[in-house]
């Protein structure tokens, strides 16, 4: 059954169309990735799904439910989370604390919003950290923040935006091995995702968008063999 | 534990001091210190903890004052009863403005604060058969002794006090926190933005329309440029805040403590030193100089606003351990 379901989404900004005509599913517990060139409209694209902006034509559905036009908190409350692909931690709080305030959505008391805060910092493997400036975090730990974050408002669908961009290898490996923990959980991802290896490896399908359009649509083994695709994307990588 | 003691010692040192000190001066001084507590943390909430800064304090609190004065002359009540309704109609004041000007940010949302201190004024000015004009509202003091002002005062404040750090500890603090430091992160993590800056508006606008209501009952003459003065009242809110340090929870009574005491060594040109020096000299241009420095109170509060940002960017408060250590630094020097 399909947990997110976009009906051909159009955003446009002015005379541009930044997402256009846009339509896939994403079913429960799956991970689907969202791959394309830069410039192709995917952070738009998540932005629309979020509720940041709503769409121009077309819908969203969400469990069954339409919800274009409905606002980003309203749609956490809903069960969707998302990161950021640049981070926005709470910088003058502590990790704990960006976690806490997060958790506040499913907890009524502040002691029940540390417990759930505590769970999310630990699955991230950020326990450690909880008590450092979230400011003062490097990269790859603000990154892994954001998911902490957004698990915390124990989310059913997961919006990933290039939590991957920027790490190192060993720092690459600990989010995978978080990613595929999520997913155990029973939790829907959509990623946004450059690093091939790792959306090749992790995804149960892929979507790929080029100009604002979805130009294929399958396993990571069919996207890879596609013309279309390697034109668009893996061409240029292979020139390099 | 030296750190938590403090404001128990302060709150012990402030219940006697009316008792030790007589002098209708300081008393009078120490009354407004604490009327501006009650102010500088409910601008505290919203512009320190919040994020939503407010150059338009004074809307609130000379809607406060209004009300306690126009209960007295217009239906015959008690000034008193403005300590609770003050209280309400600031609020009633702060919603509509807040469900419009919140859809603004940043920079945008202070300027439509400024704006509201303005109209307010205005209309305190026109619309005189309400109001009465700049012939202002008198009233007659319950008390002759300043001892029932301050300790009621004393109340408010420490009232005040404890109403940010409850909410502060809440999950409407940390809601607070998260809008000020990123709106859009705050968005997604279910937090309903426009909503919760409407509620951090609302309790800073009933405190600083108590705190109006007791400056109508205290003072017992308002006018619209007292009331709704944007530099005595607004940006007077804003320094407390600074100066005492933003987002901290006794920032502004420190604040404020401080800023009554510069306010007041200029309305007296330094306690009279500088006019007494002026005359002393005998020059006419001293004179004159003299005279304009006791008038350029607001031009200090400039000047200080600077200082405060270039050297202690976190106020008296948020700054204090930078403090502690620059003194000692120069008595190990000295030394």
């Amino acid at each position: 059954m399909s947990l997110l379901k976009l009906d051909r989404a159009v955003k446009n900004f002015g005379g541009l169309a930044a997402v256009n005509n846009v339509s896939f599913e994403v079913h429960k517990g799956e991970i689907v990735g969202l791959i394309g060139p830069n410039g192709a409209g995917k952070t738009t694209l998540f932005n629309v799904i979020n509720g940041f902006y709503s769409p121009s034509k077309g819908d969203v559905f969400f469990d069954g439910k339409k919800i274009s036009g409905m606002k980003p908190h309203i749609l956490c409350r809903m069960g969707m989370a998302r990161t950021f692909q640049i981070v926005k931690p709470l910088k003058r709080l502590s990790a704990l604390h960006n976690v806490i305030a997060s958790a506040f959505v499913r907890a009524n008391t502040r002691a029940r919003a540390e417990e759930i805060a505590v769970e999310a910092l630990k699955f991230t493997n950020l326990y450690d950290d909880r008590d450092v400036l979230s400011k003062a975090l490097p990269i790859g730990k603000r990154k892994r923040l954001e998911i902490a974050r957004a698990l915390a408002t124990q989310p059913a669908l997961l919006l990933l935006d290039e939590s991957f961009a920027g790490l190192n290898p060993s720092e690459l490996n600990e989010s995978i091995e978080i990613i595929r923990k999520i997913k155990e959980k029973g939790i829907t991802i959509l990623i946004i995702e450059h690093h091939m290896k790792v959306i090749m490896s992790i995804s149960d399908r892929i979507v790929v968008l080029n100009y604002g359009e979805k130009i294929a649509e399958g396993t990571p083994h069919e996207i890879g063999s596609n013309p279309l695709v390697v034109e668009a994307y893996l061409g240029e990588a292979q020139d390099a | 534990m030296v750190k938590k003691a403090v404001p128990f010692i302060a709150l012990a040192a402030l219940l006697v001091f009316p008792l030790v000190v007589k002098s209708d001066y300081y008393q009078h001084l120490m009354i407004l210190v604490l009327m501006w507590v009650v102010i500088g943390s409910a601008w505290n909430l919203i512009a320190g903890y919040t994020g939503q800064v407010s150059f338009g304090d004074a809307a609130f609190f000379g809607t406060g004052a209004y009300t306690a004065g126009l209960l007295v002359t217009k239906l015959g009540w008690s000034a008193w009863w403005g300590l609770f309704f003050g209280g309400i109609t600031a609020v009633l004041i702060a919603m509509p403005f807040g469900w419009i000007c919140f859809r603004l940010r940043g920079a945008y949302f202070a300027l439509a604060t400024l704006a509201l201190n303005e109209i307010m004024r205005h209309i305190a000015t026109i619309w005189e058969k309400l109001t009465y004009g700049m012939l202002g509202i008198l009233i007659v003091q319950t008390f002759a002794s300043k001892l029932p002002y301050y300790y009621i005062s004393l109340a408010l404040a420490v009232i005040s006090l404890i109403t940010v750090r409850l909410v502060m500890r809440s999950k409407y603090g940390y809601y607070f926190l998260s809008i000020r430091e990123d709106q859009d992160a705050a968005e997604s993590m279910g937090i309903n933005t426009h909503h919760y800056k409407m509620i951090s508006l609302v309790i800073a606008a009933a405190l600083t329309g108590v705190a109006g209501a007791l400056y109508m009952n205290y003072m017992g003459f308002i006018d619209p440029h007292v009331v709704f003065s944007l530099h005595d009242i607004s940006i007077m809110a804003i320094l407390v805040g600074i100066v005492g340090g933003v987002g901290t929870q006794y920032g502004p009574a420190v604040g404020a403590f401080i800023m009554v005491a510069v306010q007041e060594l200029f309305r007296t040109g330094g306690y009279g030193l500088i006019s007494k020096l002026a005359k002393a000299s005998g020059s006419e241009t001293i004179i004159s100089l003299s005279e304009f420095i006791t008038k350029a109170h607001v031009m200090g509060f400039g000047i200080l606003v600077v200082v405060a940002i270039l050297f202690l960017p976190n106020g008296v408060v948020g700054d204090w351990n930078k403090i502690t250590r620059l003194v000692l630094q120069k008595k190990i020097k000295g030394g």
